[in-house]
């Protein structure tokens, strides 16, 4: 799926190639008459290089990324977080970032001493943020997964994670095989679930949604008969929602979740392990649970979630 | 009956962020907006031209348009130029730049439609009268253009400003996020906030849009009456 979209987007560069040429034809009357026509001429000045460019661009993005010293000096860290996935990473009342994930990227902002841009992302644009070094971290409940950790460079994890599948009390799905051929199950696009489902039941019918809202609207309307995502989310949903049901508490392999930066930072990669492990020490991600997901899953579930200082048990 | 959830928006400073967000799609919007109606006037134009290899130029450029989603578009700009050139974008540039190079093309397929519509005897009979080529086309041609183009292109602008909820997917925060994070953070206190919310935006578009309709209708009528 995502082999496919990056190969999309390629071709589609040397497309946009194109119509920059044809911009450049339609002359100069564009390019002078406004600023942001201008910006757009740097990127046509630059448009004969591009067939190679696309060529040279692995061995360019190595230079993507910021160093740990480099994120020092700057005095700013730039963490990708969700905005809208309450109690991970969402926007408080007050305008102001909050959640488990969020808990912990203040703790690494305390620690590295920088302050800390918040840059909201979605599930399927995550890899490409940190890809072009537009995040430094990326924070955003993203499971470790193979196809993922070539892309990415993920540190140690911090909390477990399966995949779960809700349904509608009255019509409970139990198991996946089950599931009728004209029945559709709903999944955020660029998630685990997604990933999960194409791969091991490509008859089921996926209806995508890009945000998390948007799926559970969609969801809460009945415009399908189960919802698959992780686990955590499902359990919560069900728990804050009468009449659903978790029939598939855990499907699939248990993953993890872990932070993750640019391919081949190596440097901020070593620190965010050894912060890993360090606060690991004194317990944080315990505290940090009983902090922001105690009240959505309650004492049962933190040992399960909760993975303290890198150590899967 | 349960409560809409519209009290979740009087929350802290969840109204003003709602408001700021609009303004956040509102200032991609109409700067997009202005900078597509004049270079889409100038393309248009330039669309009708004698010089079939511009005419062909131009031709490609409007079907990559038609055929790519913005949201390709979106990542190509913000993403795909960090990728093979190394330059940074910002979320807020790359998104106008997206705008647009999407609406200057619209625009400027109006223009050109609405140019070949003015029929050939309205040159006929401006060449007749004596004028010249720059009168015909200013003063005789431009005018009934504009007109023609009026309730297109208003199609078009109220088009744009709804299609920038696309910008969240590169991490701009406008109306529709801030709506969405409103929601998910009050999904336990109040469940169904996204009627409520999601309703409070749709009256927040329209009170942007509206008025730009009620305005062309306006400009509609009075040059009806010439």
């Amino acid at each position: 799926m995502k082999k496919n979209y990056l190969t999309k987007i390629g071709a589609l560069l040397t497309t946009t190639t194109l119509a920059f040429a044809s911009l450049a034809g339609c002359g100069t009357a564009k390019a002078e008459s406004s600023g942001a026509a201008s910006d757009a001429t740097t990127v046509e000045d630059e448009t004969p290089a591009t067939t190679d460019a696309a060529e040279a661009s692995e061995e360019k993005s190595d230079t993507v990324y910021r160093t740990l010293d480099e994120i020092k000096e700057s005095g700013t860290i730039n963490i990708g977080v969700f905005s809208d996935k309450s109690p991970f990473g969402y926007v408080d009342e007050n305008g102001e970032y909050a959640g488990y994930d969020v808990y912990f990227a203040e703790k690494i902002g305390e620690d590295l001493g920088v302050d800390i841009n918040y840059v909201s992302t979605e599930a399927a644009n995550r890899i490409e943020y940190l890809q072009t070094g537009k995040v430094d971290i990326i924070l955003a409940n993203f499971t470790v997964t193979e196809e993922r950790a070539q892309e990415v460079d993920f540190a140690l994890p911090y909390m477990n994670v399966a995949l779960g599948v809700v349904s509608p009390s009255d019509a409970v799905v139990e198991s996946l095989d089950a599931v009728g051929a004209d029945d559709q199950i709903i999944v955020i696009s660029g998630t685990t679930a997604e990933t999960y489902l194409e791969k091991n039941y490509p008859d089921i019918k996926l209806q995508k949604y890009d945000a998390y809202a948007e799926a559970k609207t969609a969801f809460e309307n009945g415009n399908a008969v189960a919802w698959a995502n992780d686990n955590t989310e499902v359990i919560a949903f069900s728990l804050e929602n009468e009449g659903f049901t978790v029939g598939i508490p855990s499907l699939g392999d248990a993953d993890t979740i872990a932070p993750a930066v640019t391919k081949g930072n190596e440097s901020l990669l070593t620190w965010l392990n050894d912060e890993i492990e360090t606060i690991g020490n004194d317990n944080f991600f315990h505290e940090d649970y009983e902090a922001t997901l105690l009240d959505t899953y309650g004492k049962d579930y933190e040992d399960t979630l909760v993975v303290e200082g890198g150590k899967v048990q | 009956m349960q409560s809409l959830g519209i009290d979740v928006l009087f929350k802290g400073t969840n109204m003003l962020r709602l408001l700021k967000g609009l303004w956040v799609s509102v200032e991609i919007s109409l700067i997009s907006v202005a900078l597509s109606i004049v270079l889409g006037l100038i393309i248009g134009v330039l669309m009708t031209s004698k010089n079939s290899v511009m005419r062909f130029l131009l031709r490609v450029y409007l079907e990559i348009v038609r055929i790519m989603p913005q949201m390709v578009l979106l990542f190509i700009v913000y993403f795909g130029t960090t990728r093979v050139f190394g330059i940074n974008i910002s979320a807020e540039l790359s998104a106008i730049i997206v705008f647009v190079f999407w609406g200057t093309a619209e625009m400027g397929d109006l223009v050109r439609g609405s140019i070949k519509s003015i029929p050939r005897i309205q040159y006929d009979s401006a060449y007749a009268l004596g004028l010249n080529k720059f009168q015909v086309h200013f003063f005789i041609i431009f005018p009934q253009t504009i007109r023609r183009l009026i309730p297109l292109s208003i199609n078009l602008v109220t088009r744009m400003i709804k299609t920038t909820s696309l910008v969240m997917m590169i991490g701009i925060v406008e109306v529709l996020k801030v709506a969405q994070q409103i929601i998910e953070a009050n999904r336990k206190a109040s469940p169904n906030a996204a009627f409520g919310v999601f309703a409070v935006v749709f009256f927040l578009y329209f009170i942007v849009c509206w008025p730009i309709s009620r305005f062309a209708v306006k400009l509609e009528k009075r040059w009806a009456l010439n």
